[in-house]
């Protein structure tokens, strides 16, 4: 096998080690967190009859190792438990909000990366001068004021006042896509706002630094122009430490984003686990953990492949 | 101001001017540690002119400017270098007056570039081919398919192996020498009138120079193109040049056709640069009981399957020099970390003052450590930058004999006043210091330890030569007052002529000729330390020539 086929191995085999780490960290966390849910469930006024009853059903008398199990048995085959404050089965009513919250994610990236890129590779092209600066400083007010704030001036002006989109997000199966897209503009308009601008410093940063190399000189005397030196020269050596901040910031998009959807009730995975986590609903707060946890590894595992792939010495071995 | 070659004036007819320069001006601005910033003058009133199809060489030391001036004919000041005065004409136009979009047009096309060192000047992302076209493209000199029938004809005329496919190869995927040559081929890819070599053999291996060099030489021939050949290799610059500038501290100081340059110098300073590494040095005797016993010593690094060192044996005697010659990769600085116990050999051993050392650097005691030190090719790295040269030099002294206060001070000053730089120099930071002030440094922090061995790892080969000559003549006199013994390791025949009592010839791990310095320099010699030898140019007009014509064996990495 080459050696860069094995190196991808590797890293999707230790993604997958690492995922079953973190299912035996996020049971045990549900584990040792206080309380009966047993009690929960039925309240301060239940008979003990009645709880032990309910725990048997439950399968809380087994010992950990067995419940483990018996949930990642499920986990692997699709079956995620069942909810106990709803007695529904969690998978259906998860995917369709993970499939929302993919959906807001998707549309945030797909404006957010381009922009972030090529804003930086323009801070680059004037750097130090005006431009780069404007562009520094916007991106970064639009970090520094968290996204709660974000959220509510656009609703104040853009929702309230100017009455262009709507300030409640509400999606269902069925809806047209415009309609759709319509309706997640504003928390889509956060979501960027809040990434942008670490994925514009890096890649302003990443790309600067290859500035200082000996090859950029050549290009240079070879009368290319500054934007195709930096686009032609300088990016495709930059692309690694670019493609990892992107990754990070993609899966801030998916698990970060609780609070956006708090404010603009979204129905995504992120309102789900809030509810669901107010009411000690252990079986769903794992699940949702487990699906973050997915996501952030699986991003990662990308960006680890793609710098493999961007460096040459790798991809054309001696 | 020198006047212009006869050559250059065209006797007889209009001669057909390339490029001229008139009276260049070139400033930047240098923030020294703990003043303000200020402006200094690099290049200061240099005129030069350059007919179609002639080499003009540029020699000088390092700060002479000759980079800098070279860069000026493409209009391009490296680092916030800022041309402010004079004209630069190319092809009957200042383009000084062009703006960047004239210099744009310019690049690449009239004058193209060679950098000294390719390994850095290719970009590591894309493959060859597209890099060598580039430019010719991007002109509209050619299409694709014409640029790369071009280059494939141009790495074939310059020797390239497999010059049909090299071009899909990475940068990595070709060694140093090879890449010189491509970069070569890109330059002269869109057919330019003029090309500034840049010290395109400085990095390479004596062995692989002169292959690229006679590459470089032919194809300016075939070519007819002009080139301003820098380096500071006045034998180097002898092969390819019709005429030499000598340049100083920014300034002309002689200008001539290259066979006045280097048998009838007018001035003091070419004389100097000329006759530059003539140390007389007897060669001593070697005593019965040697110093240092290295035998029979085999390593490899990170335990793996390749020998770097094979079978390796060398003595060194006391107060003698052994020279350990040998191109990158011959496993020189392997065999002085084998020594220093920095990587601890599989098999032999290595015996100091009679007793054995033990291989690995954490069981040998104090004064082991003590009596070998080491000198580094780059004072510049060897030292901690935020520590003055007094800390630097008294460091050795309170670690290995517990000197405190004034005594300590007063051995540093003596140690100063040995490597003649005086106490003055106390509470400078490296930073200050001048690249020969450096390394005087070192070898003055190294002598405080006391030692009875120094090895000195290429400790002349970053310098000008004029320096490297001062260093080289310190080193014997300390030899003769400390009695200390060195290990010399080095690439340059020229300085084991100056230094060496006894020489080994190092070439893939193992030592093919060792004996004293005249038994290994006189004939008869197998066929490495010919090649070596053979090719370390001569200050000689056609010596490549004969050189080439002369050689036994192909050289490695071509």
């Amino acid at each position: 096998m080459s050696p860069i086929l094995t190196l991808i191995a590797q890293r999707i085999a230790l993604g997958v080690l690492l995922l079953f780490a973190v299912s035996v960290l996020i049971f045990a966390g549900t584990q040792i967190l206080p309380g009966d849910v047993a009690q929960s469930i039925l309240g301060q006024s239940a008979t003990p009859e009645a709880l032990a009853n309910l725990r048997r059903e439950l399968g809380l008398n087994d010992p950990a190792i067995v419940r483990y199990f018996s949930w990642l048995g499920g986990v692997l085959t699709g079956d995620l438990g069942t909810a106990l404050t709803t007695r529904q089965p969690i998978a259906s009513t998860l995917m369709p909000r993970l499939w929302n919250t993919l959906f807001l994610a998707f549309w945030a990236a797909i404006v957010s990366v381009p922009l972030a890129v090529i804003l930086g590779l323009l801070a680059v092209r004037y750097r130090n001068g005006p431009i780069d600066k404007a562009i520094s400083g916007f991106a970064l007010a639009s970090t520094s004021l968290p996204e709660f704030f974000i959220g509510y001036l656009l609703i104040f002006f853009v929702a309230v006042q100017m009455q262009w989109f709507p300030s409640i997000s509400t999606v269902y199966a069925g809806m047209p896509l415009a309609d759709k897209l319509n309706a997640i503009v504003l928390p889509a308009t956060v979501l960027v706002l809040v990434v942008l601008a670490h994925m514009m410093r890096m890649t302003r940063a990443a790309i600067l630094n290859v500035m200082q190399s000996a090859y950029i000189e050549t290009a240079e005397l070879k009368g290319l122009s500054s934007f195709d030196i930096i686009r032609k020269h300088a990016f495709p050596n930059a692309i690694a430490p670019i493609v990892n901040v992107i990754m990070l910031n993609l899966a801030f998009l998916i698990v970060g984003v609780v609070v956006v959807e708090v404010i603009f009730v979204y129905p995504g995975m992120g309102q789900y686990l809030v509810d669901h986590v107010s009411k000690r609903d252990v079986p769903v707060v794992q699940a949702v953990g487990l699906i973050f946890a997915a996501v952030y590894i699986g991003l990662n595992i990308i960006a680890d492949i793609a710098a493999i792939l961007a460096n040459p010495r790798l991809r054309h071995p001696k | 101001m020198a006047k212009a070659p006869a050559s250059a004036q065209g006797v007889g007819k209009t001669p057909d001017k390339l490029l001229e320069i008139r009276d260049l001006k070139i400033e930047a601005t240098v923030y020294p540690p703990g003043e303000a910033p200020k402006d200094i003058v690099i290049v200061d009133g240099v005129s030069l002119t350059l007919e179609r199809g002639k080499v003009l060489g540029l020699i000088g030391e390092s700060g002479a400017g000759k980079s800098t001036i070279g860069l000026s004919a493409m209009g391009y000041g490296r680092g916030g270098v800022r041309i402010t005065g004079g004209q630069v004409i190319i092809n009957g136009r200042d383009i000084l007056k062009s703006g960047i979009g004239g210099l744009r047009k310019l690049r690449g096309k009239e004058v193209c570039y060679v950098a000294q060192s390719a390994a850095a000047a290719f970009n590591p992302a894309h493959k060859l081919m597209d890099q060598v076209v580039e430019a010719a493209m991007l002109h509209g000199v050619a299409n694709r398919a014409e640029a790369e029938k071009r280059a494939v004809a141009l790495f074939k005329k310059l020797s390239l192996p497999n010059p049909e496919v090299i071009g899909n190869r990475y940068p990595h995927q070709v060694s140093g020498g090879q890449l010189q040559r491509v970069m070569t081929a890109m330059a002269l890819c869109s057919e330019p009138d003029l090309i500034v070599f840049d010290e395109p053999t400085t990095a390479l291996d004596v062995t692989t120079q002169i292959d690229v060099l006679a590459a470089i030489k032919d194809a300016i021939r075939d070519t007819g193109v002009a080139a301003l050949y820098i380096t500071h290799d006045l034998a180097v610059v002898a092969q390819v040049s019709d005429e030499i500038m000598v340049l100083r501290h920014g300034k002309l100081v002689e200008w001539g056709d290259t066979h006045q340059i280097i048998r009838e110098p007018r001035k003091d300073y070419t004389n100097q640069l000329v006759s530059v590494h003539r140390i007389e040095h007897e060669e001593k005797t070697p005593g019965d009981k040697p110093l240092l016993s290295v035998k029979n010593v085999t390593a490899a690094y990170g335990g793996g399957v390749v020998d770097v060192l094979k079978n390796v044996t060398v003595d060194i005697h006391p107060g003698q020099t052994l020279a350990v010659v040998g191109e990158s990769g011959s496993g020189k600085s392997t065999l002085a970390r084998a020594i220093t116990g920095l990587l601890p050999p599989r098999e032999g051993s290595i015996t100091f003052d009679g007793r054995t050392l033990p291989a690995k650097l954490a069981d040998r005691t104090k004064n082991d450590l003590r009596e070998l030190q080491m000198i580094y090719q780059m004072a510049d790295v060897a030292m901690n930058p935020r520590q003055t040269v007094g800390t630097i030099i008294g460091r050795p002294l309170e670690f290995y004999f517990g000197m405190r206060g004034a005594e300590r001070d007063r051995r540093v000053a003596e140690l100063l006043e040995e490597i003649e730089m005086g106490k003055g120099f106390l509470d400078r930071y490296p930073a200050e210091l001048s690249g020969g002030q450096k390394q005087r440094v070192c070898i003055a922090r190294a002598l405080a330890a006391k030692p009875r061995l120094i090895i000195c790892d290429e400790v002349t080969s970053a310098l000008d030569p004029l320096v490297a000559n001062g260093i080289l003549k310190l080193l014997l006199n300390l030899q003769a007052v400390e009695n200390v013994a060195y290990l010399f390791i080095t690439h340059d025949i020229a300085t084991v002529r100056s230094i060496a009592d006894s020489i080994a010839v190092m070439y893939r791990g193992a030592v093919v000729r060792y004996g004293s310095k005249s038994q290994v320099l006189s004939p008869p010699f197998d066929a490495y330390t010919d090649l070596l030898l053979s090719s370390v140019p001569e200050m000689e007009v056609g010596w490549l020539e004969k050189a080439i014509k002369g050689r036994r064996m192909e050289a490695a990495g071509n």
